[in-house]
């Protein structure tokens, strides 16, 4: 039987500034083909990549911010933001887009992926990983 | 004439916002484009920097990368001017220079 680990993707990045926010992404929705416990962390500038209402037509790049709902899709699940990091820039869940994926286990019902941790959970989380990947 | 500020990076990962403000003769204009937009929203940590210095400069943000950010016009700090591109190109016209902190 192979040996599942937990893999933790760390993104700090604001979303359209450079191009991390979308690699973070790519290497995630690639990774989740490999049947590995995921989680992703968004931590700094990274909450920025899940902001609602993303709009790119104005500056001509690819508006990825749609993909992440995706993300329940591919059994992905636990998505971690960092509360102190959406209090520094005034933002709350509210202002995140809803990410839901669909629980095989509680008959299909839709759950939230988003947990709004501390700093003292994320770094319990942290702490608990096998692999952690960042960006 | 005076000197057209542009910033680029958000004022939580650089400082260069900091040193801007610090550098930026009063009356001249500072312009935030790309990352450097997230300074111009409301409610956080650097809003009142901004706040004070729409007092003694003119603050512009560029629309586009707002929207792109999925800031919304509602949540801009009072007392910035939203520019399209080519109230960009006429900013830079009307100033003598243009320094970008990077």
């Amino acid at each position: 039987m192979a040996v599942i680990k937990k893999f933790l993707y760390v993104n700090r990045k604001a979303p359209h500034g450079s191009i991390f926010a979308l690699e973070s992404l790519e290497v995630v929705l690639i990774g989740a083909a490999f049947d590995q416990e995921v989680a992703l962390a968004f931590i700094d500038d990274g909450v920025y990549q899940l902001m609602r209402n993303q709009d790119t037509s104005g500056i001509g790049t690819k508006n990825f911010s749609a993909t992440y709902k995706a993300l329940g899709d591919y059994d992905i699940s636990k998505i971690y933001v960092e509360k102190e990091s959406l209090d520094l820039r005034g933002l709350s869940k509210d202002n995140l887009m809803p990410l839901t994926w669909e629980d095989e286990d509680d008959d299909w019902a839709e759950k939230d992926s988003i947990q709004v941790v501390s700093s003292t959970e994320l770094a319990e989380i942290i702490d608990n990983q096998d692999v952690i990947f960042n960006f | 004439m005076t000197t057209l500020h542009i910033i680029n990076k958000s004022p939580f990962e650089k400082n260069s916002l900091d040193t801007c403000l610090r550098l930026a003769k009063q009356g001249s204009a500072i312009l935030l484009i790309e990352d450097g937009i997230y300074a111009a929203q409301k409610n956080t940590a650097v809003g009142d920097k901004l706040a004070a210095a729409a007092a003694t400069h003119s603050l512009y943000a560029l629309a586009p990368d707002l929207d792109a950010r999925g800031i919304g016009k509602d949540e801009i700090i009072d007392g910035i001017s939203l520019v399209d591109y080519d109230g960009f190109v006429q900013l830079t016209t009307q100033t003598s220079g243009v320094q970008s902190w990077l």
